[in-house]
């Protein structure tokens, strides 16, 4: 820890370094952006919906090289971009002299009313200067336009050139220094390692952990509240492993979500699938599977793929470590058998679980299947009525293991352990499904709100069932 | 060079993209001062007692406005006097009571937080149905009657039904925003994101009690309007107007997304009860419609908005005998207001439903029954509008079948029957549908614009009209138009941010108007100066004026050129004016609205749409796969806006029917009030394949430069996408395909459910 270092409490926005200073740290990163003078990063919404305020941020990958992400300042608090580069619209180029990005959404057509379109710029920034060569659609999802229908944008991101070797903003992946150091200023507090924020979390005032924030900050953005102490989790080793040890993937809790999906692509087919329909890219570089998790939400995605993978938890306090099942993590309503003081440090999922080949299991007669759906009124980057993740072993066309998880249909992310039990043994046929569908149809009582009614939810839960049997009769019938 | 036609980008795309654009929102004054609302919490009710004294001890608050601080008249309806700014009369779940005065945000939300009214609750009016029980009207009802539907109706085959089609947020990505303060002379400026400055300032000044002479608004740029900011951005102007006066600092009101979802209108939900006959062709013979608008808490526009409705509900097809009623209840919830297309999408999207099921009814394919219901200038009688209109100039035969050709309609159709019939759960359809959309106010005075066009005398020249910019391009257009007129270059030309101390008077930019009115106002100033300047030109040329022209800002004889700001220095020598007003009133319209006759529009623009889906039969979802547009902006001043339009306006259609859904509980609250639960589309939610072009040889003789207006006909080409997915739907059999408005997943489900027992119960009785 540096202390109350005040001088250290620095970012560079737009290539200029700016100072927390004595900043109200439930500060977003848009307010402080725009109290700054630069009106170009707006705000839509206020809840990460909208993506008006993406802004890129120079940060460090997982091997401490940077790269831009786009995020959305709504929901990133000033103090979570000290040590980092902030850059907006007005930062990247000028209206005499146009960004490759800027120059092709204002030749497309790409901006109409143009309140969008700063947000737009940013996310297709970041998008450019990442390392593959095909320009991501996904990266363009978190930003709503209400004028122009897309179309005119989409044709603008695939027709960019990858950037120069003498494009300043690529050069600076190679020459900027940006960390996540420790440092400590007002209430906000970047500790850089496990036992100094366990030591934190127990000593400081009615303090609480945040970690990407996507969840948290809305309390401080729509719920109007502040928090007197927060403690970063962001600077911590322990938390931002990804490795694979003893049987299991073991997955910090920090890690964004972004990282994930690029480390991981190709080893949990489940998740692979599950970012496609997970929120939008600038939640999830920010989002973490802890997260996720500790904000105990009962229409969590992430959760619901981690029942069927039959994940556990490691849970750290001062006291010590513990090791729990999720299933039995849940225990109501945003109720979780987390204690005070204890964080989540880790997620564990058995790699005989993950779907992907694993040697041990490539016996003809052995099988798996899996699948995951998520319902809701908008495919993308929306809440889901009802998740659903089921991973199914075979061996000789019985069923051996069933996991059966949902999202959507009770207070919790919860198994359907009866009607697992009603498959297992079976063959794998019409008659056991047809049999399965009707204890599911009675397994949950779920309810009505603003996405959809329960008779809805009632009766997709066993046609999930359904299209699982169906989209699988041809591997295994 | 030629300016009108050529697709240049929008004039502040430069400034958009490296975010120096600025909005309303983003102006700073010093010691500017914020407000926020306090809520009512019930949907009908009478303010007992509201306590402002705990609000003013928080830190930072300034004042707290309520009701006793307006000196003029408390109000800020646009038709009708029916819409207090502050009242003790809740009238909607959310109204504001009192806003709090404050130097930052969090301190005004803290004294808002602070104030308790007490409340004396009433049972509130929610839903059309309710209303109609209740006999809850705004005003009387209107009607338009052609022939004798109701006797016809008895001698031949009907069909009876309703449909409600839902309401949608503007969800315009800037919110409501003003900032008011006083000018040097005491005075009231005001900036304020509006799409009628002219009323705007018109409600400032008689809430203030002022003239209006003292009141100067100005609309720099909206960051999307849609109709959201016709009448709706007035009471937010006002607001921060009183505030300013109360204070004599300058204040700024910005609604954050929540508190704007929850104090604007919306577009109208619409409930239509119909009866329809037709022969066994399934040619129309009468329709008997009512149309039942849920209007809110006031009237706003709602009386326009339902009688364009009722002049949309033939779409594009001849119906002989037609009965058509429509009513505005009276409810309380947000008070409902213009939302692109201002009711026609509403009577379009009835009309299509019930054609639907009279194709299924005679057992042919939808676009079959379509194209033979028709209006055709070839047939005598079979041009004319149920209101009397003849229409001159028919475009959707060849719309029709230019599209379906290049759609390639048939061979997929082809393609769909043969995946349906092979999958067991994912269902294919598709569907083509017309759109014809009546260009004109229908209220006939509006039709009027102005401009004030001003040369300086190095050449440059600032063109001032009425019309404001919301990301539509009418300034691009604008300045396209000048630029051609003055035979100059678009450089030369900035078209200035919209002013009332400049044009006054002037009508919303509404009604897809904005170029047709205010373009054809340019022109005409610019044309008065050139006129001028030929007479200028003339004598440097030695030559007739008439043989003058102007062009790439050259003054042209024979071989010769002068540069023209060598003829402006050279006009301002001699004393000759080198600004001038321009005017323009759109000629032969004429509305009755008691008799219900008379040709109330222009000219009316035209389009088709070819849509195919996907749905998943087990939970609902579905997706778009391919779109086909092809639409009628006469010949188009700036395709690329153009384009733009068209593009947006479907996907914004598309958005309506079928995934925002508005949702409000027993109590009257809404609970879709924010992104997170009100969804509009995605990039991901266009389709793959997307093609859209503008009708070549398109010119419309009865508008500026042979263009026609674009802004709203292009969301309802968007209907495509609703009735492609009840040709999903019905590929479970059944003769009706009961489809709510959104067609929601869930909505869908429903449907094939419908569908699916009525085809068993077909199948039982054989």
């Amino acid at each position: 820890m540096t202390g109350q270092d005040q001088t250290a409490a620095n970012f560079s926005l737009n290539g200029i370094s700016v100072s927390l200073g004595a900043l109200d740290h439930n500060t977003t990163l848009l307010n402080f952006i725009r109290a700054s003078g630069l009106t170009g990063t707006k705000e839509g919404c206020s809840e990460g919906d909208c993506g008006a305020c993406t802004v890129a941020v120079l940060t460090p990958d997982a091997s401490g090289k940077p790269k831009y992400q786009a995020v959305n300042a709504c929901l990133m608090l000033a103090g979570m971009a000290v040590g980092l580069e902030v850059w907006t619209s007005e930062g990247i180029g000028q209206p005499e002299a146009l960004h490759a990005v800027q120059a092709a959404m204002s030749s497309a057509g790409g901006s109409q009313c143009g309140y969008c379109t700063p947000g737009f710029v940013m996310s297709m920034f970041s998008e450019t200067y990442a390392d593959h060569l095909e320009f991501d659609e996904a990266a363009l999802v978190g930003n709503l336009c209400r004028c122009t229908g897309y179309r005119p944008i989409r044709e603008a991101a695939h027709a960019l050139p990858k950037p120069k070797a003498n494009d300043p903003f690529f050069e600076r992946l190679n020459t900027s220094s940006v960390s996540k150091s420790a440092f400590s200023v007002n209430g906000f507090h970047r500790p850089d390692h496990l036992p100094e924020a366990l030591r934190l979390l127990e000593t400081l005032p009615n303090a609480r952990m945040i970690a990407g924030g996507t969840d948290m900050a809305l309390e401080i953005t729509t719920a109007f509240k502040r928090f007197e102490n927060l403690i970063s989790l962001e600077g911590i080793p322990e938390l931002l492993e990804i490795r694979e040890v003893e049987g299991f993937l073991e997955i910090g809790a920090g890690v964004s979500l972004s990282r994930l999906e690029t480390e991981l692509r190709g080893r949990v087919p489940l998740l692979d699938e599950l970012w496609t329909w997970f929120a939008s890219r600038q939640i999830r570089n920010r989002a973490t599977l802890g997260g996720n998790l500790g904000t105990a939400s009962p229409i969590g995605d992430a959760p619901v793929v981690l029942l069927a993978l039959e994940a556990q938890l490691v849970l750290s306090s001062i006291q010590g470590e513990r090791t729990v099942p999720l299933s039995d993590y849940f225990l109501g309503y945003r109720k979780t058998l987390l204690r005070t003081f204890e964080l989540i440090k880790t997620i564990r999922i058995p790699i005989e679980n993950l779907g992907t080949i694993n040697p041990a299991h490539e016996l003809a007669s052995k099988q798996y299947l899996q699948a995951m759906y998520k319902i809701a009124k908008r495919g993308h980057d929306d809440i889901s009525t009802v998740m659903a993740a089921f991973h199914l072993e075979m061996e000789n066309n019985l069923v051996t293991k069933a996991r059966l998880a949902f999202g959507g249909v009770a207070a919790i992310p919860i198994r359907a352990l009866e009607t697992e039990k009603t498959l297992i043994g079976q063959v794998w046929n019409r008659v056991a499904i047809d049999k399965a569908k009707k204890v599911l149809a009675l397994e949950f009582k779920p309810i009505s709100d603003a996405r959809a009614s329960a008779s809805y939810r009632a009766r997709i839960i066993p046609n999930l069932l359904e299209k699982f049997w169906l989209e699988n009769t041809g591997v295994n019938a | 060079m030629k300016a009108v036609g050529m697709g240049v980008a929008h004039e502040s795309a430069k400034l958009h993209v490296t975010g120096t654009a600025k909005y309303t929102g983003d102006l700073d004054m010093l010691d500017v001062l914020v407000a926020y609302p306090v809520q009512a919490i019930h949907a009908r009710a009478r303010v007992l007692k509201l306590d402002i004294a705990a609000a003013l001890e928080v830190a930072g608050v300034v004042t707290v406005i309520v009701e006793s601080d307006i000196p003029g008249e408390n109000n800020t309806g646009a038709v009708k006097h029916d819409e207090p700014l502050l009242s003790s009369d809740v009238m909607y779940h959310g109204q504001a009571l009192a806003w709090v005065i404050a130097e930052t945000d969090d301190a005004a939300r803290a004294g808002a937080a602070r104030i308790k009214p007490q409340y004396e609750i009433l049972e509130p009016i929610l839903g059309i149905q309710n209303a109609i029980n209740a006999h809850s009207y705004h005003t009387e009802p209107l009607r338009i009657l052609r022939g004798n539907p109701d006797t016809i109706l008895e001698k031949t085959t009907t069909l009876e039904g309703e449909i409600l089609v839902g309401g949608q947020d503007h969800f315009y990505l800037e919110t409501q925003a003003s900032l008011a303060f006083l000018d040097e002379d005491g005075c009231m400026v005001v900036h304020s994101s509006t799409q009628h400055p002219s009323e705007t300032q018109a409600v400032v000044a008689h809430v203030l009690g002022w003239a209006r002479h003292k009141v100067s608004v100005q609309a720099l740029r909206m960051g999307g309007g849609f109709g959201g900011k016709e009448s709706q951005a007035n009471p937010y102007a006002a607001l921060a107007a009183l505030a300013a006066l109360k204070t004599r600092r300058p204040v700024r009101v910005r609604l954050t997304r929540h508190i704007d979802m929850q104090l604007t209108g919306k577009r109208h939900p619409m409930l239509g009860k119909y009866r329809v006959g037709f022969d066994v062709t399934g040619k129309l013979e009468a329709l008997h419609l009512e149309i039942y608008a849920d209007g809110g808490w006031s009237l706003d526009l709602s009386e326009a908005i339902v009688s364009r409705a009722m002049f949309h509900c033939d779409n594009a097809y001849f119906i002989p005998n037609l009965m058509v009623k429509g009513f505005v209840c009276k409810t309380n919830v947000t008070s409902h207001t213009a939302f692109r297309g201002f009711g026609g999408p509403q009577g379009m999207v009835l009309i299509e439903d019930i054609l639907d099921r009279v194709a299924r009814a005679v057992k042919k394919r939808p676009e079959v029954v379509r194209e033979l219901n028709f209006y055709n200038e070839n047939s005598l009688d079979q041009h004319t509008t149920h209101y009397g209109q003849t229409i001159s100039d028919v475009r959707i035969g060849n719309i029709w079948n230019t599209l379906k050709t290049s759609s390639d309609f048939e061979n997929r159709q082809l393609e769909i029957e043969n995946f349906n019939a092979s999958h067991p759960f994912l269902k294919r359809g598709m569907a083509i549908t017309p759109v014809k959309f009546g260009i004109s106010f229908t209220t006939t005075f509006l039709n009027q614009a102005g401009a004030l066009v001003l040369i300086y005398s190095d050449g440059s020249v600032q063109v001032n009209h009425g019309g404001t910019e919301m990301g539509q391009g009418l300034h691009t257009k604008i300045a396209q138009i000048a630029a051609q007129t003055l035979g100059v270059n678009l450089e030369r030309i900035r078209v200035m941010p919209t002013r009332t101390d400049k044009v006054p008077n002037t009508s919303a930019t509404a009604a897809s108007s904005g170029t047709d009115l205010n373009g054809a106002a340019v022109k005409n100033a610019c044309e008065i100066l050139r006129e001028r300047l030929e007479h200028v030109a003339a004598e440097m040329l030695k030559c007739p004026s008439d043989e003058v022209r102007f062009e790439n800002g050259f003054a042209v004889h024979l071989k010769q050129k002068l540069e023209f700001e060598k003829v402006v220095m050279k006009a301002y020598l001699e004393r000759v004016s080198l600004f001038s007003t321009g005017f323009f009133r759109t000629p032969e319209i004429h509305y009755d609205k008691v008799a219900g006759r008379g040709e109330p529009f222009r000219y009316f623009a035209w389009g088709a749409s070819v849509s195919e889906v996907e749905i998943d039969s087990l939970t609902g979802m579905w997706h778009l796969r391919r779109s086909d547009i092809l639409h009628d902006c006469g010949d188009s001043i700036n395709p690329l806006v153009d384009r733009g339009q068209v593009e947006g306006g479907f996907v914004q259609g598309m958005g309506w029917l079928t995934m925002e859904e508005l949702v409000w509980d027993d109590t009257g609250k809404l609970r879709t009030f924010a992104p997170s639960t009100y969804k509009i589309p995605t990039l991901a939610d266009i389709p793959l394949e997307f093609h859209v072009s503008l009708l070549p040889r398109a010119t419309e003789e009865k508008a500026v430069f042979g263009s026609k207006a674009v802004g709203e006909p292009p969301l309802m080409l968007a209907i495509s996408v609703r009735e492609a997915l009840k040709d999903a739907i019905s590929s479970f059999g059944g003769l009706e395909v009961k489809l709510a408005a959104p067609s929601t997943p869930e909505a869908i489900l429903d449907a094939i459910e419908i569908v699916k027992d009525a085809a068993r119960e077909i199948v039982m009785s054989l």
